[in-house]
């Protein structure tokens, strides 16, 4: 998909991942909504991609709130027109120290699943349909290892996670001839406040710059080649092309 | 609902099976004499269709919403209307204190909000019955929504005020304080979400473009894999109902639309090769009407040239009785009763006594005609 000119949103969008996506998207020409919970932090993102030129508009909203994702997707269709690519990248890690299983509360499990997988979904379910009736969009689930590996203290996130990952895979599969791509990518280790609070003592050096893997994503939602639908694809192994 | 027209026609059709129709909860007369149809919300999975030949060689009949692939014909094309409906009923105050609502006619553009303004009170009173709105005068200032504005037009009830806020402020104070419109029919308030299509995409309808509801993604797929194309566009489907006469007598107002390259492509390709061009409501009409190229003298009668212009446009054009469509060839549409102004569009597309015999079908059997409720395809053979 050519980015240039496309209406994109980004969740989670105030730091991390998220901000490099938004940035990159912008810089390619697309309008993009940039989507967080913290408005403060948000507008400064936004304030810096309009002093580069680009087009960026800032949604306060939280996408674990059932109310809130009609009113986050009529904003940012109001505000950039047609969405045609959306990046889930919103998504909490549930209390940390992250814990064992068993002291997981029930609560702090079903809090994590609302950001990471129900979340998400109502959010596809409002903006998929609108793509498939005109026949293109690109819809991105960020992914982890932890969906995959079954990390001790990692079950609440691993389990949204592998289940955000089954979730692309069938929606890309009901979808298929419609012309609307379904991706999960594991971005890999990155150095960013999430990255922190699990592990607090990681060797930030052998990190990878959140800017790095946001522009291996970016190629992923132009490439349709190398990423096609339904495709889980991990950052790291993704071949820059220049 | 005026006209008393003679039910019930004998049925011929059966039910499918395993199928109980809904019980008539008795809103025709005692006799059965008026042509009255049920006014609840009827489940998108749920909806029946009635099915008019407009020849009339065929008598009306049901069917599930959700038999439309085979009901249509490989080649066929249907045109939905992806417009998301707006939260366009807004609380309003002016700089004296006097509160009122408005409601938007048309989508948010530069700023500007259009529509109609109404006395206190909500949608639980009857349009015509609300008090009417407090005197508002170009230059005023108003706060809509919680947002400074200007009144920069007014005429009678239809106001157009200029915000003073940017993009991200108008559009979360839009989504923070705005209700879909409502009318005194249902009480209770719907949430945003269950006034969206399946497809809704740009916030641009004042009323949900009703006729897609039950058009889920079951359906949509199921007609592609019929080889029964679906293509959007947009028109910014406006309000139903001002509740001032003479401003109701001129609706609907001139809507904005947008076709897309893709769907007047779809178009000509069906026209091409015989297919029928299928409508999905009103506004759809309104849009392929609207823009249908001089290459388009009538439907069914292919000519060089595209049958429509792709690109944006305002509609103006009325549908009624008078007028032979010349792109559309059939509509879904919900049930109309004669009286009401959608039925005067419905008869662009059939004569009275089809629709009349369809209308009486659809009342024998208890079906509903609220705009969430059963439907209706003219469908020439």
């Amino acid at each position: 998909m050519n980015i240039q000119g496309q209406g994109a949103l980004v969740t989670g969008a105030s730091r991390g991942l998220g901000r490099a996506l938004a940035e990159q998207l912008a810089a390619r020409g697309a309008r993009v909504a940039l989507v967080a919970r913290e408005p403060g932090a948000l507008r400064d993102v936004v304030a810096a991609i309009r002093g580069r030129g680009g087009d960026a508009h800032a949604i306060a909203g939280d996408i674990s709130d059932k109310t809130a994702i009609h009113r986050i997707a009529g904003q940012a269709q109001g505000l950039v027109g047609e969405i045609a690519i959306a990046i889930h990248n919103a998504s909490t890690l549930g209390p940390t120290p992250l814990r064992l299983l068993l002291d997981t509360e029930c609560e702090d499990l079903a809090a994590v699943l609302e950001t990471n997988l129900i979340g998400p979904f109502r959010l596809t379910r409002v903006l998929a349909g609108a793509m498939a009736i005109r026949g293109a969009g690109v819809i991105v689930h960020v992914s982890s290892d932890a969906a995959i590996e079954p990390y001790p203290r990692w079950g609440a996130y691993g389990a949204s996670k592998a289940a955000q990952d089954h979730l692309s895979r069938i929606l890309a599969a009901e979808l298929d001839g419609t012309g609307v791509r379904v991706l999960a990518v594991d971005p890999g280790e990155m150095d960013t406040a999430m990255h922190a609070a699990a592990i607090p003592d990681a060797d930030r050096s052998a990190l990878q710059a959140p800017a790095a893997v946001a522009a291996r994503i970016v190629q992923m939602i132009e490439d349709g080649g190398r990423a096609p639908s339904g495709a889980r694809l991990v950052a790291p192994r993704w071949e820059l092309s220049p | 609902m005026t006209a008393a027209l003679p039910v019930p026609l004998p049925v011929r059709e059966r039910w499918p099976a395993g199928v109980t129709p809904r019980a008539d909860r008795g809103e025709r007369g005692e006799r059965g004499e008026r042509l009255a149809l049920r006014s609840d919300e009827v489940p998108r999975h749920a909806v029946w269709l009635v099915v008019i030949d407009p020849a009339g060689a065929r008598p009306p009949r049901l069917a599930r919403f959700a038999e439309l692939p085979q009901l249509l014909r490989a080649g066929d094309l249907v045109v939905v209307n992806d417009a998301a409906t707006l939260p366009g009923s807004l609380p309003g105050v002016t700089a004296g204190g006097s509160r009122f609502e408005l409601r938007l006619s048309g989508p948010v553009e530069a700023g500007r909000l259009a529509g109609v303004a109404f006395g206190p009170g909500d949608h639980r009173t009857r349009t015509e019955d609300r008090a009417p709105p407090p005197r508002l005068a170009p230059g005023d200032r108003v706060a809509v929504a919680g947002l400074p504005a200007t009144v920069v037009g007014a005429a009678g009830r239809r106001v157009e005020l200029a915000v003073h806020a940017g993009g991200e402020a108008l559009w979360q104070g839009l989504y923070a304080a705005g209700a879909p419109v409502q009318y005194a029919h249902r009480r209770e308030r719907l949430p945003l979400w269950s006034v969206q299509t399946a497809y809704a995409g740009r916030p641009w309808a004042a009323e949900m473009p009703s006729a897609g509801r039950p058009l889920t993604w079951d359906v949509v797929l199921g007609l592609r894999r019929a080889g029964i194309a679906v293509a959007p566009l947009t028109h910014a489907a406006g309000l139903s109902s001002t509740g001032d006469d003479a401003l109701d007598r001129a609706l609907p107002w001139p809507e904005r639309y947008e076709i897309p390259r893709r769907t007047a492509d779809a178009i000509d390709a069906a026209r091409a090769r015989g297919g029928r061009v299928i409508a999905v409501g009103t506004s759809v009409v309104r849009a392929l009407e609207s823009a249908a190229g001089d290459a388009c003298p009538d439907a069914g009668q292919p000519a060089p040239g595209p049958a429509v212009r792709a690109g944006s446009g305002v509609a103006s054009l009325r549908l009624d009785a008078a007028y032979r469509p010349r792109v559309v060839s059939g509509l879904v549409s919900g049930l109309h009763v004669p009286g009401e102004s959608h039925f005067e569009l419905l008869s662009a597309f059939a004569p009275p006594e089809p629709l009349r015999r369809a209308l009486a079908l659809a009342a024998q059997h208890g079906l509903s005609g609220h705009e969430l409720g059963d439907a209706c395809l003219i469908l020439p053979a």
